[in-house]
């Protein structure tokens, strides 16, 4: 286990409840759901063909819950300077993210000090992650190791 | 049809190990937009203290999927996929992964609940490497929609 710590480094004294540390957007076309199916393995058709979508009751394609989860902690991942230091993370599914065929459907991060823990060197950062307005994750919790 | 309660408890047997490859990591962290240099650079990461590039938090859930895989195909589970929605998903890491560790999963049906014709099914999927160190648990909750 690494525990090289650069001056760009948050610390957890240096932290306060509340305080946003990053922010993300992130916009997502059709182009970003076939990518994600390929890397992940996940080629539910629902996340790339409208038919499919619609014949299941849904409104549209939507994306992989997952490539939310997956992108959603990154700003975090950033400010803490090492995918490493996230120690712990959960979410739970609230609401789709529909991406249409022809146009961006903009998700935005904001990642906000929920709790720390100094005993044990955590910071649970809480997201709020929204799209059109609407969150689209509920108890968005990532826990990062920080000195 | 509702989820089998004799579920609850049940341990699957380990699923084939699943060599972490440095590509496969690379691609999946640009497929999740991760643009940390430790997701995609190996020197990057070896300046870091890591033995090559490192997986970003959710590529846990490729380990995972096999395990996911075994409990849908469980004759008794009476679980019908098409009516499967993913409802919280969370990973506890003793250590981040690494491309080239050979991880193993096991699965555990933690909880079945049937209420008001749904079901609630949450499976948790113990990850180790070749050592047998744990690495990730991950654990999903899946919600089975009952007859519309």
């Amino acid at each position: 286990m690494t525990d090289i710590a650069t001056p760009a480094t948050p610390r957890l004294a240096d932290l306060t409840v509340g305080e946003i540390v990053a922010e993300g957007t992130f916009p997502l076309t059709r182009d970003s759901l076939v990518h994600y199916a390929g890397a992940s393995g996940d080629f539910n058709p629902i996340h790339y063909r409208d038919d499919v979508a619609v014949s299941v009751g849904l409104p549209g394609v939507l994306a992989h819950g997952m490539l939310t989860m997956g992108f959603a902690v990154q700003p975090v991942v950033d400010w803490a300077g090492d995918p490493g230091r996230i120690v712990d993370y959960q979410v739970r599914f609230t609401r789709p993210v529909l991406v249409p065929a022809d146009d961006v459907a903009v998700v935005t991060v904001v990642a906000k000090v929920g709790a720390l823990d100094a005993d044990a060197g955590v910071a649970r950062i809480d997201l709020t992650v929204s799209s059109g307005e609407v969150t689209v994750l509920g108890k968005a919790q990532a826990r990062v190791r920080l000195a | 049809m509702s989820v089998n309660p004799e579920l609850q408890g049940r341990v699957f047997p380990p699923v084939a190990p699943y060599l972490v490859g440095r590509e496969k990591v690379r691609e999946f962290s640009r497929a999740v937009f991760a643009t940390s240099p430790i997701n995609l650079d190996p020197e990057a990461a070896r300046a870091a203290g890591y033995a090559d590039v490192v997986a970003p938090p959710t590529f846990a859930v490729v380990v995972q999927e096999a395990t996911l895989a075994q409990l849908l195909a469980e004759p008794d589970a009476g679980i019908d996929f098409t009516r499967v929605v993913h409802g919280d998903q969370r990973f506890s890491f003793s250590r981040p992964i690494v491309a080239g560790d050979e991880l193993t999963a096991t699965l555990t049906v933690a909880s079945v609940k049937n209420l008001g014709g749904h079901s609630m099914v949450t499976a948790v999927s113990t990850i180790v490497d070749a050592a047998g160190e744990h690495v990730v648990t991950a654990t999903s909750t899946l919600v089975v929609r009952g007859d519309e």
